[in-house]
């Protein structure tokens, strides 16, 4: 039970807002040592584990790329791109977006996409200057709703759309653990169960996003009222 | 064979180059500080291999202290820079146009290409990239052809992408390094047993005795356990083996690929509801400079919702053989 007394700090230290750098450290040292690693044990456990997992962070190495084309506009082209297309909202353009990156994931195409290769320097610029062709200059609350509606659009989507496609880790992972206990199935009849969620997601999100429209109107009036 | 070493290289070199900008940033208020984060980060990424697994530790936790002791400063822009910067932009605006857009499709691009073309590509008898990365080894490639395609096209020098990454993760804070430490405390976490209490504890004290009640505890169980872990893989296998494979797929005779398929993207909705999946919530929420941490996983939450009643509906209909 002792183990448990890491998420209890990861918990607590969530609610109580403290820096979540220092609650995730500080929680995998109580659980080493609750688990009755020595102290020398459990910070070389981490750090191994810190070593082995420094590709997660390779993600920045687009950083350069992203910054240098934002100096030169990239995000007024974008902008520029959504004000030429009338009639284009903040909904129905992010609805175009679920689509098409549910459908690039189904076939594998996880790479195209990006919380910082889309979404900041393209989805969310076109996103925002959707609306402010609608409705003029943007106050914070509206701004800030529509990049993080821009940025949970690109997750939603890749969550439901990538398990289609029979080569992802999970799907690896389901049948490498059902082959360990006695069970053989093929990658497609894991695959294909994954149709029916991601076909509600689409619907659920994209009804969502589609009156995401009216609620950016209504949030305008009750700032401007 | 290119490996993820060569990777780390580059991405030490970039690392270096953001804390030296930062520490040369005047109007950075905690430059020191800022500067010894950002050289620990490129000190793990150049020599993780070569000090010992203590030493790591021993970065990590410095990194975590200068994180939540007073956190990392943050430089800020001159009414004439700002003024200098926009006449920048309209000029390379009016001058380069849509032609703008193409460096930034050339990352993806390639990573896609890279993936495809790279993993079975052989030069004399050896892989020439190591096949398990080859997105990763790609994307690297990518960014180094988006730069040099893009310092012409913009007419600027090298120093100008690394200026601005180091603005940028002035922006992303020590929040760009979270991922990796959540990553890491799921290692100690596998390595302590917590897994294994949770998933006894839920299978001994929530009972369970219809095909409903079986689908709804174990993909909740899976929703639950991600949100603590902040990743379906790691819930996934215990949660299958506590209940999944016990309860749903022996006692109430449910067809295993349906039951594991569907078990997943209800982990898949917790992923979409917690601050442990740091990447995927609380990064972009920096990287879009929002003021509240938590507002994607707000815009998620209605969404993931319904998606666990959903899948817990289609498992109920589907799974179990009439």
């Amino acid at each position: 039970m002792l183990t448990l007394a890491g998420i209890a700090i990861i918990a607590i230290g969530f609610v109580a807002g403290f820096n979540p750098l220092l609650v995730v450290t500080v929680a995998a040292v109580v659980t080493g040592l609750a688990a009755g690693l020595s102290l020398h044990e459990v910070i070389s456990a981490l750090g191994k584990a810190f070593n082995d997992n420094r590709y997660v962070s390779m993600v920045w190495l687009v950083l350069p790329v992203i910054g240098l084309l934002e100096r030169a506009g990239l995000q007024d082209r974008a902008r520029a791109l959504i004000n030429r297309l009338a009639n284009t909202t903040t909904g129905s353009l992010l609805i175009a977006y679920f689509f098409l990156r549910q459908m690039a994931a189904a076939l594998g195409l996880t790479s195209l996409g990006g919380q910082a290769q889309m979404v900041r320097p393209l989805i969310a610029p076109m996103a925002e200057a959707a609306s402010e062709a609608r409705f003029g200059p943007l106050p914070d609350p509206v701004r800030h709703q529509i990049r993080a509606q821009a940025a949970a659009a690109d997750n939603i989507a890749l969550f439901f759309g990538e398990d289609i496609f029979i080569a992802m880790a999970s799907i690896l992972l389901i049948r490498g653990f059902l082959a360990g206990n006695g069970i053989e199935v093929e990658p497609f009849a894991l695959s294909v169960w994954a149709i029916p969620t991601a076909v509600v997601a689409l619907l659920v999100h994209g009804v969502r996003l589609w009156r995401l429209d009216r609620q950016l109107a209504r949030m305008m009036q009750g700032i401007n009222s | 064979m290119i490996t993820l070493s060569y990777v780390y290289l580059l991405g030490g070199a970039l690392f270096t180059a953001v804390a030296i900008l930062s520490g040369l940033d005047p109007s950075n208020p905690k430059r020191a500080r800022t500067t010894v984060f950002w050289g620990l980060m490129a000190l793990s990424l150049l020599l993780g291999d070569r000090i010992s697994d203590f030493g790591n530790g021993l970065i990590v936790l410095a990194m975590a202290i200068l994180a939540g002791t007073g956190g990392l400063g943050k430089g800020t822009l001159t009414p004439v820079a700002e003024a200098e910067r926009q006449a920048f932009r309209q000029d390379r605006g009016a001058r380069i146009g849509n032609w703008l857009l193409a460096p930034a499709l050339i990352v993806p691009t390639t990573a896609l290409t890279g993936t495809l073309l790279l993993k079975d590509l052989m030069v004399g008898g050896v892989h020439l990239v190591d096949p398990k990365q080859a997105t990763l080894i790609a994307m690297a490639f990518g960014v180094l052809l988006a730069l040099a395609l893009a310092l012409p096209l913009i007419r600027t020098t090298p120093l100008v992408p690394l200026q601005e990454a180091r603005r940028l993760f002035d922006t992303v804070g020590w929040s760009a390094i979270l991922p990796q430490a959540l990553a890491a405390l799921g290692a100690v976490f596998a390595l302590a047993g917590v897994g294994k209490v949770i998933g006894d504890l839920t299978a001994t004290y929530i009972p369970a005795h219809s095909p409903l009640a079986a689908a709804a505890l174990y993909c909740c169980g899976m929703a639950g356990f991600t949100i603590l872990m902040g990743n379906a893989f790691a819930a996934f296998p215990i949660m299958t083996a506590g209940i999944g494979l016990p309860l749903v797929v022996m006692q109430f005779g449910a067809d295993p690929a349906v039951v594991c398929a569907i078990g997943m993207l209800s982990g898949f909705c917790g992923t979409l509801m917690t601050p442990m999946a740091a990447n995927f919530n609380l990064v972009p929420a920096a990287l879009l400079e929002l003021p509240d941490r938590y507002s994607v996983i707000r815009a998620q939450i209605p969404t993931a919702l319904i998606l666990l009643a959903a899948n817990i509906a289609l498992m109920t209909l589907f799974a179990f053989k009439v």
